[in-house]
């Protein structure tokens, strides 16, 4: 029989509708898929049951002669970051650990009403603070990549490394993410798969354990372009529950994909050229531009003069708000307390925050609460505030000249896990291309390129205007269909 | 945090304060801080009694559900008079 682990989103969809293979025969086999990969550690609890549950409902409907949804069919991962009715949720930290929801959250839900089901919950860096996975209180995600003739384990990126170690494997066909400064554009171009960070609003936050509100943003990970705006229709949409959703409706983004790009400009941002980025990530965006510029679209130069700065903001921003949305963690209502024999109230929210909470996580909340304090708040946080304001007039004005923007996604290709924790400030470098867009809210896309010579895998990143996440898709369809990546790690897992 | 965890945390934060000093070289004069990147106004909602029933009230046992001390009905916490 066919290994069915090798489809994705679409062609599981299809063969579920016409009936090549049940609904049940593909979460058995993934389910068998994931029991065999327990050394990647992307999953911090699996739901085997769960994904069964979805399929057999997928099955009956579909004997019944029952429409069948979007996702019909389809087992996918869920980050541990959106809360599960019934199945503990914990940011993969340990103030969470033993959490279970008693509530669903919105997109996890709508997953689920369009024919998903729930492979597990996925390894992530704690409460989504990182960018190789390393800070999860339930251990390292290793990459299923590793170099040619090594055997060094590999970063899978972060935070969504769960999810992108399990996609890229081949043990889930597709897994959702979050974004609040490239958690899902980096990890999907370390491991060689797509991931798109819609616009901000567009899907719900509501359930999400929020890292920095004004930024987290979920978006679908998967192996096509295809499977990215399948899924990405299927999370997103309007929700009264979330203050900051946005009221429109969800285009078809998969009936309108169009890799014809003639009549459409491409920018290349000059300011994107910076030291310490590869030579093998700077030959791949050329490759980039002329992929795009065969599929009929002009390239022009651009420029955002604020991009150096984007990265700072963010380290002011997300921590500012990361301080105060963490406050609510104090051992009273939910998760871990930590009651020293004799103590009062304030001992106890001390002994539980500090057993609770990981050394990246602790960094942030002090970080944040300093910046916000009575003397330092203009200095450090409304002065981030108004350079946020100018990182997205920058993309304001390029958008005048281009209708979509062509950068690299990473400045490094993967590195391996423990190389890079000497200094959090090293670690924080490797969002410099990713943040900009998260800033300004826009869509964004990482797409497979190449492998580099060490055959590990480069990503292209596209960035649109707001709403625009057809054109996001489109380009990347088009680099998709001209890059050919093919690439898959060996499996030694 | 005890000494040894501060003393390994002290010159990270410290760093990275140095590098986010950086930002006060942009001229903003002008601009105005931004708060919400996506124009959207803030909706009210409907004047209903449980208009959602997932935000609603009487859930008092999925409220208490995780809590780490939950006694006749309500969070127990540590004696606060002194």
């Amino acid at each position: 029989m066919t290994d069915l682990t090798q489809f994705g989103v679409k062609d599981i969809r299809d063969g579920v509708r016409d009936g090549s293979f049940t609904a049940r025969e593909v979460a058995e086999s993934f389910n068998a898929a994931v029991a065999d990969a327990a050394a990647l550690n992307a999953f911090i609890v699996t739901t085997p049951h769960h994904a069964l549950a979805a399929a057999d409902k997928v099955d009956a409907a579909r004997a019944a002669s029952e429409p069948l949804g979007a996702m019909a069919g389809v087992p996918i991962g869920m980050k541990d970051l959106f809360a599960t009715d019934g199945v503990q949720t914990t940011a993969a930290s340990h103030i969470l650990e033993g959490f279970i929801p008693r509530y669903e959250s919105t997109v996890s839900q709508k997953l689920w009403d369009a024919g998903a089901g729930m492979l597990g919950k996925l390894n992530l860096d704690q409460f989504a603070m990182g960018s190789s996975n390393e800070t999860s209180y339930f251990g390292n995600v290793a990459s299923p990549w590793r170099k040619s003739g090594s055997n060094q384990p590999m970063s899978p990126g972060g935070s969504s490394g769960g999810s992108s170690s399990a996609v890229a494997a081949r043990i889930a066909p597709a897994a959702t993410g979050t974004d609040t400064g490239g958690s899902i554009r980096q990890p999907a171009a370390f491991t060689g798969i797509c991931g798109i960070k819609p616009t901000y609003g567009r899907c719900s936050r509501w359930g999400i354990v929020a890292f920095a509100s004004s930024l987290d943003q979920a978006g679908p990970m998967a192996r096509s372009v295809e499977d990215c705006a399948i899924m990405l229709s299927a999370m997103a949409g309007f929700d009264p529950k979330d203050s900051t959703s946005l009221q429109m409706d969800v285009p078809d983004w998969e009936g309108a994909l169009n890799a014809d790009l003639r009549g459409k400009k491409v920018g290349i941002p000059r300011e994107y050229r910076m030291e310490g980025t590869d030579q093998a990530i700077l030959e791949s965006w050329e490759q980039g531009k002329a992929w795009l510029r065969d599929a009929g679209a002009e390239i022009v130069d651009v420029s955002l003069p604020h991009t150096r700065y984007a990265l700072p903001a963010y380290y002011i921003i997300a921590p500012a708000e990361a301080s105060s949305n963490l406050a609510r963690y104090d051992g009273v209502r939910y998760g871990l307390r930590d009651l020293p024999d004799g103590s009062g109230l304030q001992d106890m929210y001390a002994a539980t925050r500090a057993a609770g909470f990981g050394d990246e996580v602790k960094r942030r909340i002090l970080i944040g609460t300093y910046v916000l304090s009575a003397g330092f708040y203009d200095a450090y946080y409304t002065q981030a505030q108004k350079v946020r304001a100018l990182v997205a007039r920058d993309f304001e004005r390029a958008f005048e000249q281009c209708d979509v923007i062509l950068a690299p996604t990473t400045p490094t290709a993967s590195f391996p896990l423990g190389s890079m924790n000497e200094d959090p400030l090293t670690m924080y470098l490797n969002d410099v291309f990713a943040v900009p867009a998260s800033l300004a809210g826009l869509p964004a896309m990482s797409v497979p390129a190449t492998i580099n010579a060490d055959g590990l895998p480069l990503g292209l990143q596209l960035v649109g205007r707001p709403f625009d996440e057809q054109g996001v898709l489109n380009a990347g369809l088009a680099i998709q269909q001209r890059a050919g990546f093919s690439a898959k790690p060996e499996k030694w897992w | 945090m005890d000494d040894a965890a501060l003393e390994r945390m002290v010159p990270e934060l410290n760093g990275i304060l140095q590098w986010v000093e950086q930002l006060g070289e942009v001229d903003v004069s002008g601009i105005e801080p931004m708060a919400a990147v996506i124009p959207n106004t803030l909706r009210l909602r409907d004047d209903a009694v449980d208009a959602d029933p997932l935000t609603g009230g009487g859930r008092r046992d999925d409220v208490l559900a995780n809590a780490p001390a939950a006694e006749h009905g309500f969070f127990g916490v540590p004696k606060v008079i002194e």
